[in-house]
């Protein structure tokens, strides 16, 4: 089913909670679009929310000692377990609310963490909390690097980029090998709700991880975060190049529940990969050889979600059911 | 009415895990310490332990669950061997300065390589450091007791500090024991349920593991490093008020024989009760002969253990692991450096033997003491070693 | 913790280093690190939210009648505001000292 382009209109940030779940004074970069999306989550998910965060971005630049960001309670352990902690929360809070030493309440718990942390280090521990069925939202920040560290390729690293692992050199030019299918590799658990969302797109965001936590069950979300300081591009252009990435194809926004696909803005034509890749410093080594593979890769990749969304919404017969 | 039943030390552990109402239950199996979580899986299956067991996919995710539910309050409870406790090893110091108070029982086994799943003190050894608190219990008995013991202390709200309990793999962790069981009604008595200092919650939100930077570090560790050295006598009280419950009082060192002693020897685990029987041989043959069990590793009880071997000549210490390239053992090491400012020291043998299920009988406790007599009380040996 | 870090002793620190002051970071001054500020044109706004919804350091303030303000002590000059405001009622000017 295709929604309707209202619920990207950002006519509605009137309507939105002044609440803020995670405060100012944060040590994130100017413009960096994955402190946007930690605001915007914290504030869909609300004060009954209890996060276990991993290493990374989020982590350092929201808990300095003695200061915090956070609002609302929170742990950091370590870089791969944002999955086993929040299991362990979930739980611990299961169980005490059962034996009656917490009063019943409902509380989400949420893992944060990076690509990195998700989709190298983290994949284990978040494999195990699916395979578990725990009740908890995980959101993968994804600014496509280790950027805490000093913009290292992850498997988030789309073919091409420049990373200081994966530089463009003389003899290899970038990063060898396709992104990581993150949302896939947690459709391929069965879960019951996956969506991926961007900041540029911020109602949509705020209501897929609304949705997620409203959910029994394990839910993820994959959400593009934009990195000016790792992908080289100015500033104030974060929120523009997410529009870009989701209206090239390169990130398209869609939501799996329970192995049914939804596309949240159908694109019937995609705009061409260039306008993307062009106002990025990390793409700026890039042939026209390669550009040109890349661009044929993202519309087949593109295709082959709009078979999906196709093959899971009709019947037995082959008829589109809404 | 305390009853005392035959059993397999592990399923002794895993009913006193039951008794004291722990919460969570997260572990990943391991030889030797199988039977322990299979027979916690089992309790909990049939309604008999009230927890939610979790079954994760790796020890490092079992560390990180238990971090997670007990920093909302739960009790938690994992246990391990070797390398798992290897693999968990980077959670396990995060535990410590979390301050969560979690217990692992730990099955000594040897760590790999080569693979070899018996029974030694390489495991505990590679995570001396880690800031928890951590004993050696001798029989079946102790274990039992340590579990109740364990979390009383742990969770004590000025000591708020992970407890690690160590059992011998196999030899105590597969044996039938005799373990007197105690009444429920006492174990509530002595384990009220746990009241956390802080806990995640959004009635109080906190932030638990925040970063600190070089201005801050080092009071960080200088507050941890207090805090565990501050417990010991938390755990003596621990100890004094589980021994008027139950009629067991333990401490920190072990006495055997050491009065009059001019030889003594030094274990942990196990093998003490191996060794008081060579004692006892050595004593029939004139020699004035004694033993020290060290029951509290960490921290170290340095008053108690100068205490102890203070009239000796010759302390002959029995490390079940090695510190390859170094001083010999670990215990060793930190016992040479427990008697170094003292004005009278003792000769310090140490020697190394018991290395992954090799068996240690009196009679080679015996030679042992007797080639220390001849030894110079540098370096270490490698004791039945062939070749 | 209103005390400067590098005056914290040891014994201050809360038990596991728990931070017990939630949101605590909104005393550190983030808006010494602009090099540029926003200029804000009030005759052009169409109160829509836009800039507000997409901060990402929560440095505007919706005020009355739905006019915005910036909040200057934590702005970082990012200009994502200027750039996503649909009537161009945000602009960036470098920062005058």
């Amino acid at each position: 089913m295709i929604k309707h382009l209202d619920r990207l209109s950002v006519k509605k940030a009137r309507q939105v909670s002044k609440e803020e779940y995670f405060v100012p004074g944060h040590r994130a970069c100017q413009g960096c679009a994955e402190a946007l999306a930690v605001r915007l989550v914290a504030k869909a998910l609300g004060k009954n929310n209890v996060i276990a965060c991993a290493t990374g971005c989020i982590e350092i630049f929201s808990s300095p000692m003695p200061l915090t960001s956070w609002n609302v309670p929170w742990i950091h352990v370590a870089f791969e377990n944002a999955a086993a902690v929040a299991s362990g929360i979930e739980s611990g809070l299961k169980v005490l609310m059962r034996k009656g030493r917490l009063p019943q309440q409902k509380i989400n718990v949420t893992a944060m963490a990076g690509d990195g942390g998700t989709s190298d280090i983290g994949l284990q521990a978040l494999s195990g909390a699916f395979e578990r069925g725990h009740n908890f939202v995980y959101c993968c920040f994804d600014n496509e690097a280790y950027m805490n560290t000093g913009i290292q390729r992850s498997s988030a690293t789309p073919f091409g980029a420049s990373t200081t692992t994966s530089p463009a050199g003389k003899v290899v030019s970038g990063q060898t090998s396709w992104k990581k299918n993150m949302p896939e590799i947690a459709v391929a658990h069965d879960i019951p709700y996956v969506a991926t969302a961007c900041t540029s797109y911020p109602f949509d965001l705020m209501e897929k991880v609304k949705k997620a936590a409203s959910i029994e069950g394990p839910a993820y979300v994959h959400i593009l975060s934009v990195c000016p300081t790792g992908w080289r591009l100015p500033t104030h252009l974060s929120i523009h190049a997410g529009r870009l990435a989701v209206k090239t194809g390169m990130f398209p926004l869609y939501e799996v529940e329970r192995g049914r696909y939804t596309l949240s803005v159908d694109l019937p034509k995609l705009l061409p990969i260039e306008e993307y890749l062009k106002i990025q410093g990390r793409f700026r080594h890039l042939t026209p050889e390669m550009i040109k593979g890349i661009q044929k890769r993202v519309r087949d990749e593109y295709e082959k979600l709009r078979k999906k969304v196709q093959m899971t919404n009709e019947d037995q017969q082959g008829k589109a059911v809404s | 009415m305390a009853i005392k039943v035959g059993m397999e030390v592990s399923i002794a552990a895993a009913e006193a895990v039951k008794q004291a109402n722990t919460d969570i239950v997260a572990a990943y199996p391991i030889t030797p310490q199988t039977h322990i979580v299979e027979h916690l899986a089992e309790l909990v299956n049939n309604g008999d332990l009230d927890a939610e067991f979790i079954p994760v996919e790796s020890e490092h995710s079992a560390m990180s669950v238990c971090a997670g539910s007990s920093a909302v309050g739960a009790r938690s409870f994992t246990c391990t061997s070797s390398q798992g406790l290897a693999l968990m090893s980077e959670i396990v110091y995060i535990a410590a300065s979390l301050r969560l108070p979690i217990l692992m029982l730990l099955a000594n086994r040897s760590l790999s390589g080569p693979l070899g799943i018996w029974n030694d003190h390489s495991d505990v050894m590679s995570i001396r450091d880690c800031g928890w608190i951590q004993v050696f219990a001798e029989n079946g008995q102790e274990v039992y007791d340590h579990v109740f013991i364990g979390y009383r202390v742990a969770e004590d709200r000025n000591c708020l500090l992970p407890f690690l309990v160590n059992l011998d793999g196999f030899i105590l962790t597969h044996m039938v024991e005799p373990i007197e069981m105690i009444d429920q009604a006492v174990v509530d008595r002595y384990l009220p349920p746990y009241k956390p200092l802080y806990s995640l919650h959004p009635d109080h939100p906190v932030t638990m593991g925040a970063f600190a930077d070089p201005a801050l570090y080092t009071e960080a560790k200088k507050a941890q490093d207090e805090a565990l050295k501050g417990s010991l006598p938390y755990i003596m009280k621990g100890w004094q008020e589980f021994g008027d419950l139950t009629g067991r009082y333990y401490h920190p060192i072990e006495r055997y024989k050491t009065e009059d002693a001019k030889v003594i020897l030094v274990t942990q685990g196990s093998l003490g009760g191996t060794a008081s029987i060579a004692i006892d041989n050595l004593r029939e043959k004139g020699e004035l002969a004694g033993l020290v069990k060290i029951r509290l590793w960490r921290p170290f009880p340095f008053k108690e253990f100068r205490e102890a071997v203070k009239g000796a000549e010759l302390v002959v210490v029995m490390d079940r692991a090695i510190s390859y390239g170094g001083p010999g053992g670990p215990l060793a090491g930190e016992i040479r450096s427990a008697l170094y400012a003292q004005e009278r020291r003792p000769r310090v043998v140490n020697v190394i033997a018991g290395i992954a299920g090799r068996d240690v009988a009196p009679e080679d406790f015996e030679r042992m003491l007797q080639q220390a007599q001849q030894g110079s009380g540098e370096g270490y040996e490698i004791y039945g070693v062939r070749g | 913790m209103s005390k400067p870090e590098r005056e914290i002793t040891w014994k201050e620190l809360n038990v596991g280093c728990v931070i017990d002051e939630p949101g605590n970071a909104a005393t550190y001054r983030t808006g010494d690190w602009r090099s540029q500020r926003p200029v804000y044109n009030k005759d052009r706004c169409i109160r829509c939210g836009t800039c507000y919804i997409f901060c990402p350091d929560m440095a505007i303030k919706t005020i009355e009648d739905g006019y915005i303000e910036h909040d200057l002590y934590y702005c970082k000059g990012c200009g994502i505001c200027a750039q996503e405001c649909p009537t161009e009622a945000i602009a960036m000017k470098d920062e005058v000292e």
